[in-house]
């Protein structure tokens, strides 16, 4: 029976392949959709976790999310490291953590930020150690893959976020010591060294442009490493007190007494002056209680010159944006899952017409009205199932064709994920359509009159 | 064995074209030939007789059955199991092999695969060189004997054939009645065969006219 309903399909294969065919696109459409939306919720959600609010410089809130949470967008600028410190101290914060853009290495941001962010995404190191000094770095998993590089190598970052050769901080190169572990976060996808590395990078350039003419030049800058080293031992000691409501404000005081203490007044002044200048992309916060986050974020865009963003909020908008694009392939495949039905229900009739004769006939030998109902059904299972994992293949081979292309360009990879509950619905809407197709189709068995049938033929 | 008595059959419940048949009592192992015109009903008696149409009045018995107090299903079951029907015009599953149907049909009415059976049938039949050909390149004569051997590979109590013979030349048809008596032999099933032919007459001693 089996066999028959198989060869029953082989024999039309024009009408098969255009119900398989119909079927096919429109479940490689609603898996491809379903499975690519589940897997960039779950990204996006367990990339924006640890944090309540961004605050950076103005501009579009969505791009200050997507560039300091997400890594995806350019920065919106750079603001004061001061004052944005003091902007997100108090009992509501939990944590706050500074992060600093500038540069990239073949195409991979540098992000220069506190031990804590590594922390927060729970990124543990896989090979090596973590990095301890300016200048040291460790790679995310996929960026190690990317870059190729290895404990201990040295590389030169380039200016800038987007891949170009053009502006080589030739001076200056980063040593890798060392390789974290998967965390399936946007951490994969970083190279992560301190605030620092950035800093030093950039007032390097600066002060070798400033200090052309003057032989002083390298001494200063020795000068600003030691400080630079105060500053990240005060980080340091603040990540052992996590508890510690205002870390960035003390830190401040201790360093700025530190350089009362250590420096002449003259170059006390100088030194103000350049720290001041110390600048950073944005400081990401967690709240005690998200309550926090809406409060200081109305203040923080109300009053000064920077700009809070909620990554949730924004996320939420921005899912919001792209959910219409999903709707819309969602209505497609349903409207091409109606035509496949449409086509398999033809199809049956089709053959019920086509084969009355030898659906009479194989009354004649002893099959009753049910088994031939049987026949009709296998037929259909058999075009839906061949549809169904056909379309089912070819939606998976979408998303990977479309991680490879978001892995390049976003750094977001996408993975064979197995079949999930969605899917089964899926599955359970297109057997159902096609069993609702073959009862229509072999409604006409009923009333087969064999006797006539095998008469006028 | 078969016996009917008092059949009458009509395509409308009015009756008012109701056919009427002659009963028949057949002991096991004889064979039967029904002659007539075309017209008289002689098709209708033999779907009667297969219990594919229920008549009017009256009743069939075939193996001491009585086939209108089977239901639907019992009666496909039967009809599978005892009767062996062949066509005027053959009839086959076009997608598959020759071979292929004679499986099926044994499949689906003794739901057993007799190989030694079906190997000397269609030996006898002179198909054995053909099992995989479809259907549809057989030329008439093979198709006439494929028919034959669809209506008796699975040993039914009953053959009954519909003019088995009137598409097929001297030589063919002699041939044919031949196989049919000799399977029947074999089967030992009734064969009841209606035809106009006037050249089967000669072979069978039971005939009647409708």
């Amino acid at each position: 029976m089996l066999y028959l309903a198989y060869k029953n399909l082989v024999s039309k294969p024009l009408n098969t392949i255009l119900s398989v065919l119909l079927l096919m696109i429109s479940i490689a459409l609603a898996t491809f959709v379903l499975q690519i939306r589940s897997q960039l919720n779950r990204h996006l959600e367990s990339n924006i976790k640890p944090f309540d609010m961004v605050v950076g410089a103005k501009g579009s809130p969505l791009q200050l999310v997507l560039s300091s949470v997400l890594h995806i967008d350019n920065p919106t600028g750079n603001i004061s490291f001061e004052k944005a410190r003091n902007l997100v101290r108090g009992r509501m914060v939990k944590e706050k953590i500074p992060v600093a853009y500038g540069d990239n290495y073949k195409g991979i941001r540098i992000l220069g930020t506190t031990k804590r962010y590594l922390t927060v995404y729970s990124a543990r190191i896989n090979r090596g150690r973590l990095n301890e000094k300016p200048f040291e770095v460790v790679l995310g998993d996929q960026a190690a893959k990317k870059i190729g590089l290895q404990i201990g190598d040295t590389f030169v970052s380039s200016h800038g976020l987007a891949e170009s050769g053009f502006e080589t901080h030739d001076e200056k190169p980063f040593t890798v010591t060392g390789i974290l572990k998967p965390s399936g976060t946007v951490v994969d996808h970083l190279i992560i060294t301190t605030l620092e590395s950035i800093w030093q990078v950039h007032e390097h350039e600066d002060d070798h442009s400033a200090n052309e003419d003057e032989h002083e030049g390298t001494h200063e800058e020795e000068e600003e490493h030691k400080e630079v080293h105060g500053i990240h031992d005060g980080a340091k000691h603040g990540e052992e007190q996590a508890d510690m409501p205002s870390i960035f404000t003390e830190d401040y005081k201790e360093e700025h007494n530190e350089g009362h203490g250590k420096h002449e007044e003259e170059r006390h002044v100088d030194h103000d002056l350049h720290k001041e200048e110390k600048e950073i992309t944005s400081v990401l916060v967690k709240f005690r209680n998200p309550v926090g986050a809406l409060q200081r974020s109305r203040f923080i865009n109300e009053e000064t010159a920077m700009q809070a963003a909620l990554p949730k909020f924004e996320i939420e908008r921005l899912m919001k944006f792209l959910g219409v694009g999903f709707q819309t392939i969602n209505i497609m495949a349903i409207v091409i899952l109606l035509f496949a039905g449409l086509s398999i229900f033809i199809n049956l009739v089709k053959t019920v017409r086509e084969r009355k004769q030898e659906l009479a006939l194989l009354r004649t030998y002893g099959a009753n009205t049910l088994q031939l109902m049987l026949l009709v059904f296998m037929e259909a299972l058999f075009l839906s199932l061949i549809g169904f994992v056909l379309g089912w293949v070819f939606g998976r081979l979408g998303v990977l064709a479309f991680s490879k292309f978001s892995t390049n360009s976003y750094g977001y990879h996408f993975a064979f994920g197995t079949p999930d509950s969605n899917e089964l619905f899926v599955f359970i809407i297109v057997i159902l359509t096609t069993l609702l197709a073959a009862i229509l189709a072999s409604l006409s068995i009923f009333k087969l009159n064999v006797s006539k049938i095998i008469t006028d033929a | 064995m078969i016996q009917t008595s008092a059949l009458q059959f009509a395509y409308d419940s009015s009756g008012i074209d109701a056919f009427s048949f002659p009963d028949i009592d057949l002991p096991p192992k004889e064979n039967l030939l029904i002659l007539g015109p075309s017209g008289v009903g002689k098709t209708t008696f033999l779907h009667l007789l297969a219990g594919l149409i229920p008549p009017k009045t009256g009743d069939v018995f075939i193996a001491d059955n009585c086939l209108n107090r089977l239901t639907r299903k019992q009666l496909d079951r039967f009809r599978g199991q005892h009767i062996g029907l062949i066509f005027q015009n053959t009839h086959f599953i076009r997608s598959l092999t020759l071979l292929e149907n004679l499986i099926l049909r044994e499949r689906i009415s003794v739901k057993k695969n007799d190989r030694y059976r079906r190997e000397e049938l269609l030996m006898h039949l002179g198909l054995s060189n053909l099992l995989n050909k479809k259907v549809y390149h057989l030329s008439e004569g093979q198709r006439q004997r494929l028919s034959i051997a669809l209506g008796v590979v699975h040993k039914p109590k009953v053959i009954l054939a519909d003019e088995p013979t009137s598409n097929l030349d001297d030589a063919n048809c002699e041939k044919v009645i031949s196989l049919l008596k000799k399977e029947a032999e074999i089967c030992k099933s009734n064969l009841v065969i209606i035809t106009h032919d006037q050249r089967v007459k000669s072979h069978f001693k039971n005939h009647i006219n409708l």
